[in-house]
């Protein structure tokens, strides 16, 4: 290996890399795409709902040969309480053509993802790790792998190496995230057969449903999921580490509890597990987001922060840098000049793209998700929801107007008192709203 | 029932699930065991998703199965003295998702 020599050598072959790799070979330039895994998508787990978007401005019309799941006309919200849960949902046929998502797993997709990077020229170099990058004179002018005789050389390295990047660290693009911008996930893969899938979630063929989950996390900031996939089922929770670190809790215990909630079993019931995976999300947001680039590099997707946790968005603001970051080094090859002033485009590109509208909109969510906040959140302020709703529904003689005043009274009192639950309203309204 | 039974899998059941390819060579480093001797809190027993640290109380070390791995991260940035050395198995080693 040692004798290569590329123009630009793309680091994980995630949909942020494997979008990097396909916009610059496409562009003519020569590309490696590096992956640690035994293949694309064999290290990643997700929740599993894939967008459009911005997939299709790089392959039109992918979802008649991609492996998707299911196309998503339903989203369920549900406020989840110890025995009981109060439910939201969307659902529109609107949806179906073109579809809006689907469902996905990263297996599949990631390996069809990066197979288009390799069909456009891109080298694939998979069961490779990179250890290092290479600088000579403050520039970035190759990596390291763990290969024997591992060196390449580049122009231009773009590092797409996943919310654990070691090389953005290597390059003091930022510096260790702190336990409370990183939420850590696990999941299950459920096998249940598709027709009791469709069952269950009132369901055509190949219509999903995603189910979004508030609640019973034991107090601490996070979600769970519920998708379904053609066969299988994708359950999943997240919670913020500095939450863990603070309860002292086993992740998969928060998962197992989930599975025994009286709503969640009857969905699950009967199947079978099929996997166990779990994975750090970045929820450090707008602030958190490091340099975007340097004399030499840039950076996307979750190693860059690029994940919107609100709209559970973030492969496909990986795929949009990616795709940013391709342009750039085309750009940078036709001007022979890959120096930070250079690839800073790629930065304004960013910064004129939805990945910074959107994180700049909820950057000041971070703060509403910490201690004490977080366990009012996420774990008193579901039940005394759904306690107010059951008081509210109960048809026990008492009149209409008592039974709405103690339900407020309720929700008063989680917050601490009423000028409280304004301040949280407030704080919440500002945190969603810029 | 025993579709209960299979769904409220023990953690060691659930790692079954995941195809592993171990090196030979912990990609997990303690760096400093005094350090675990004198945490008060042995976090690194609890937010691990695989179970992968356990304080031995009679050797007192604290155990790594790093074969568990499933290679999050967290113990990285969780651990309070920093005091895991972190880096992913070598290329083409450690977990392979097969749905992911
Ligand atoms: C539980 C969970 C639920 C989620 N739900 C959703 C969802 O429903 N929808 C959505 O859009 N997003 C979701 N996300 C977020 C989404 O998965 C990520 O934002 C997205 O995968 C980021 O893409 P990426 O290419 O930047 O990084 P990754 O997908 O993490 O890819 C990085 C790649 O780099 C490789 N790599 C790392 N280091 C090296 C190295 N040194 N050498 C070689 N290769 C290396 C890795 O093996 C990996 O393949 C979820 C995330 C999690 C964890
Ligand atoms: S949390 Fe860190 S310092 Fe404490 S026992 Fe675990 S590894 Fe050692
Ligand atoms: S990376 Fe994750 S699974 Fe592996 S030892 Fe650390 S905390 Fe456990």
């Amino acid at each position: 290996m040692a004798d290569e020599r590329f123009d630009v050598v793309v680091v994980g072959a995630g949909p942020a890399g494997a979008a990097a790799a396909l916009v610059a070979a496409r562009g003519g330039l020569k590309v490696a795409l590096i992956e640690r895994g035994e293949y694309p998508g064999a290290k990643n787990t997700f929740g599993g709902v894939l967008y459009r978007k911005q997939i299709e401005q790089l392959i039109p019309e992918f979802w008649k040969t991609a492996p998707l799941e299911r196309t998503i006309v339903e989203q369920r919200l549900w406020l989840l309480a110890r025995e009981s849960t109060v439910s939201v949902s969307f659902r529109d046929d609107r949806f179906i053509n073109p579809p809006n998502c689907w469902t996905g797993q990263r297996s599949k997709f990631d390996q069809w993802f990066a197979a288009q990077a390799e069909a456009a020229g891109g080298v694939p170099i998979y069961e490779t790790g990179v250890t290092d990058v290479v600088v000579e004179d403050g520039k970035v002018v190759g990596v390291i792998t763990d290969r024997e005789d591992g060196e390449l050389r580049a122009n231009v390295v773009i590092i797409a190496d996943g919310v654990n990047s070691l090389l953005g660290k290597r390059l003091q693009a930022h510096r260790e995230w702190q336990p409370d911008q990183v939420s850590l996930a696990v999941k299950e893969v459920i096998a249940l057969p598709k027709e009791k899938i469709q069952d269950r979630f009132n369901l055509d063929k190949n219509e999903g449903c995603t189910i979004e989950l508030v609640g019973e996390t034991m107090g601490m900031a996070g979600l769970g999921f519920l998708y379904t996939n053609t066969d299988t089922l994708s359950l999943g929770v997240g919670v913020m580490v500095s939450d863990l670190k603070r309860l002292k809790v086993k992740p998969y215990e928060v998962l197992n509890g989930l599975k025994q909630h009286p709503m969640v079993r009857r969905l699950i019931d009967g199947g079978e597990v099929k996997e166990y995976a779990g994975h750090l999300i970045p929820e450090g947001g707008f602030t958190a987001m490091p340099p975007l680039a340097g004399d030499g590099w840039m950076i996307c997707g979750d190693a860059a922060q690029m994940v919107n946790a609100v709209h559970r968005e973030g492969t496909n603001l990986a795929v949009e840098s990616g795709r940013l970051a391709g342009e750039a080094a085309i750009q940078a090859h036709f001007a022979e000049d890959y120096t930070s002033a250079s690839l800073q485009e790629y930065a304004t590109a960013v910064r004129k793209s939805i990945i910074h509208k959107d994180l700049k909109k909820y950057k000041g969510l971070h703060g509403l998700l910490s201690f004490p906040d977080s366990d009012k959140l996420f774990g008193q302020l579901p039940q005394a929801v759904n306690d107010a709703l059951f008081d509210f529904l109960s048809v026990d003689g008492a009149p209409k107007r008592d039974k709405q005043k103690l339900a407020f009274r309720k929700l008063e009192k989680v917050a601490g008192g009423r000028m409280d639950l304004v301040r949280m309203a407030l704080k919440g309204w500002r945190a969603m709203n810029g | 029932m025993e579709g209960d039974e299979r769904m409220s899998k023990a953690i060691e059941e659930k790692l079954y699930l995941i195809r592993y390819k171990a090196d030979d060579k912990s990609h997990l480093i303690i760096r400093n065991q005094d350090a675990c001797l004198n945490c008060p809190t042995k976090e690194c027993n609890f937010f691990c998703p695989a179970d992968v640290y356990e304080w031995d109380a009679e050797g007192n070390v604290t155990t790594v199965a790093y074969e568990n791995c499933i290679e999050c991260g967290t113990c990285r940035l969780a651990c309070p003295a920093y005091n895991i050395e972190w880096v992913y198995p070598k290329g083409g080693h450690g977990i392979t998702y097969r749905f992911g």
